[in-house]
């Protein structure tokens, strides 16, 4: 049972990973996962999304570089330890792990939550409150 | 006062180096017309028989010869001598990873000996000196050039080569180098490497150094000289004509006297091809007259100059060249070595999968040359793991760096993010330039 990835070419420049999405924003496509491999100069968008062929079409059409990959989407007990055990069990099977990353959870109805690593989170903190976004304290993640 | 070490010629008399320029050229041109049919073929066409060229004066009746004539007559179409009389060659890159070969007899070593030692003795050099070449030895004329110049004049000569900077900052303590052929790029990191290892200008012996290979500002030369307390004269030459000793400076350090009993100079409009007074800036032409192997007929440098003749206060009549100003094609020279943005063009052309589009960016970074290669991702490239387009990108970078001789970074960019070959391509942003 596999599940196509897609993985976009971003260059490493302000505005790109903004406009890249807003691409996926304007086709209507609701993005179930995603990470980003990052490098000095270039980064590697990965995501799921709810219509794959369509995703690919508007982003080659946007003179995106694309490709797609297949990946395997494995639940795990949501419980200390329940990543670790899987790891176990790959290990010991020889299978090595390229990249993981976590799928945006439901945590309340119609939101899913997106850890942000970023530079200046003091100011971060104002600007996405001021655009109505609700953000997890360290407490409400420990009794999620 | 620095000395000189052909007199005769270094300081003669207008008429009579006039005098034996124009014998030299035309036996010259009789020997090419003869012995190579590229020549000959140019001069038919132009309607120029070698009995016409009887004096400086008629070189403007012959045709120019073109760096594309020497890629077109790769390897050895324009020699004018047999093998068996060729002691040597010598490579310079070329456009589309094509080099070009030169070639020289015993007597053209004699005579680039001789340039080499003129511009040794004009810097003050002796056969006391301690001679470090850190030029590249090989096909690059640079260091094997410098090296038998420096010989001839009976300097201790220690051939140095490239790279190992900390290990050459010893060499010229503990071997007492009063004397240095480097870039000047190279001769500014040196002085930067010495001030991280503690060691100061007053810890060497090191005097006077003849840097050239690359242009360079006075403002360089004045930071060297801070440096490195040495005293920092500028060499011209290019493979074609000789290599190094094509033209040097003398005591004064205003402009570079050019070796005229060997190559006549000329400026020329590059876009009409008219030959321009002295005082004129133009596109810099010269005619090998002494040469044997590869004697080079009104050969276009693409360097951009200015001739004067005036009194010098070193005493030499040799007409002076004022510092190339510029190329007028798109050759760029990064740590002393030419690098032609179609070069870098043609690897990525045969590496396949890689797009064609790239933009060269030069810099300086502590006084070394960088240059990064920018190339458009293609499909082909693209992955969804890091380390499969890192390889990629090493693959690239290796192919150029075996094509153009020097260190490259290449950085991958963005689909139709670089200029197009619409118009007038910016393929290169050199930001060395002031």
């Amino acid at each position: 049972m596999f599940v196509k990835q897609i993985s976009i070419f971003v260059e490493n420049k302000p505005g790109r990973l903004m406009s890249v999405t807003k691409v996926l924003k304007e086709g209507n496509i609701d993005i179930k996962a995603l990470s980003i491999a990052d490098t000095k100069d270039f980064g590697i968008l990965r995501i799921i999304v709810n219509d794959t062929q369509k995703a690919l079409e508007i982003l080659k059409k946007a003179d995106c570089t694309v490709t797609t990959t297949d990946v395997i989407a494995a639940g795990v007990e949501d419980k200390p330890g329940g990543v670790a055990d899987m790891m176990q069990a790959l290990y010991e099977n020889q299978i090595s792990v390229e990249y993981m990353y976590a799928f945006a959870k439901k945590i309340e109805e119609k939101k899913a939550f997106a850890i942000l690593r970023l530079d200046n989170n003091e100011k971060a903190l104002k600007v996405l409150a001021d655009n109505g976004i609700k953000l997890l304290s360290a407490e409400d993640i420990t009794t999620l | 006062m620095a000395g000189y070490w052909e007199k005769k010629y270094e300081c003669a008399p207008l008429h009579e180096m006039k005098a034996l320029q124009s014998f030299r050229l035309s036996q010259t041109v009789r020997r090419v017309y003869e012995n190579v049919p590229h020549y000959r073929k140019r001069m038919d066409e132009a309607g120029v028989k070698p009995e016409d060229i009887t004096s400086v004066k008629d070189l403007y009746k012959l045709p120019f010869t073109y760096k594309q004539d020497l890629r077109d007559t790769y390897p050895y179409g324009l020699f004018a001598v047999g093998m068996d009389k060729v002691v040597r060659l010598h490579a310079s890159s070329g456009t589309t990873g094509k080099q070009i070969v030169v070639g020289y007899t015993e007597n053209d070593i004699t005579v680039w000996k001789d340039c080499c030692a003129r511009a040794l003795a004009a810097a003050g050099c002796t056969n006391e000196d301690f001679m470090h070449v850190s030029y590249g030895y090989g096909l690059f004329t640079g260091g094997l050039g410098m090296h038998y110049g420096a010989e001839h004049l009976g300097m201790t000569v220690i051939p140095v080569s490239v790279g190992n900077t900390k290990r050459q900052i010893t060499i010229i303590q503990d071997f007492g180098s009063t004397a240095i052929c480097a870039t000047p790029s190279y001769m500014l990191h040196l002085a930067e490497t010495m001030e991280e290892m503690g060691i100061s200008k007053d810890d060497i012996k090191l005097k006077v150094g003849i840097l050239g290979a690359e242009p360079w500002t006075e403002e360089m030369r004045q930071q060297i000289q801070e440096k490195t307390g040495i005293k920092a004269y500028d060499i011209y030459g290019l493979s074609e004509i000789i290599g190094p000793g094509v033209a040097f400076e003398c005591s004064e350090q205003t402009g570079m006297h050019i070796n005229e009993d060997h190559f006549i100079p000329e400026i020329i409009d590059p876009d009409t091809g008219e030959v321009l007074p002295d005082g004129v800036q133009g596109e810099l032409v010269f005619t090998c007259i002494t040469k044997e192997a590869f004697p080079l007929i009104r050969y276009r440098t693409r360097d951009i100059a200015m001739l004067k003749r005036e009194k010098c206060s070193c005493g030499r009549t040799l007409v002076k060249m004022m510092k190339p100003a510029g190329r007028s094609d798109d050759m760029l020279i990064i740590r002393g070595v030419n690098v032609f943005p179609s070069q870098v063009e043609s690897v990525l052309l045969q590496l396949g999968n890689t797009s064609p589009y790239y933009q060269l960016i030069v810099d300086r970074v502590n006084n070394t040359d960088t240059l990064e290669i920018q190339v458009e991702i293609s499909p082909e490239m693209f992955s969804d793991t890091v380390k499969s387009i890192e390889t990629q990108e090493k693959v690239i970078k290796d192919a150029v760096e075996s094509t153009l001789g020097i260190a490259a970074t290449i950085k991958l960019v963005e689909p139709k993010t670089l200029q197009r070959f619409e118009g007038k391509a910016v393929r290169v942003i050199d930001k060395r330039k002031k």
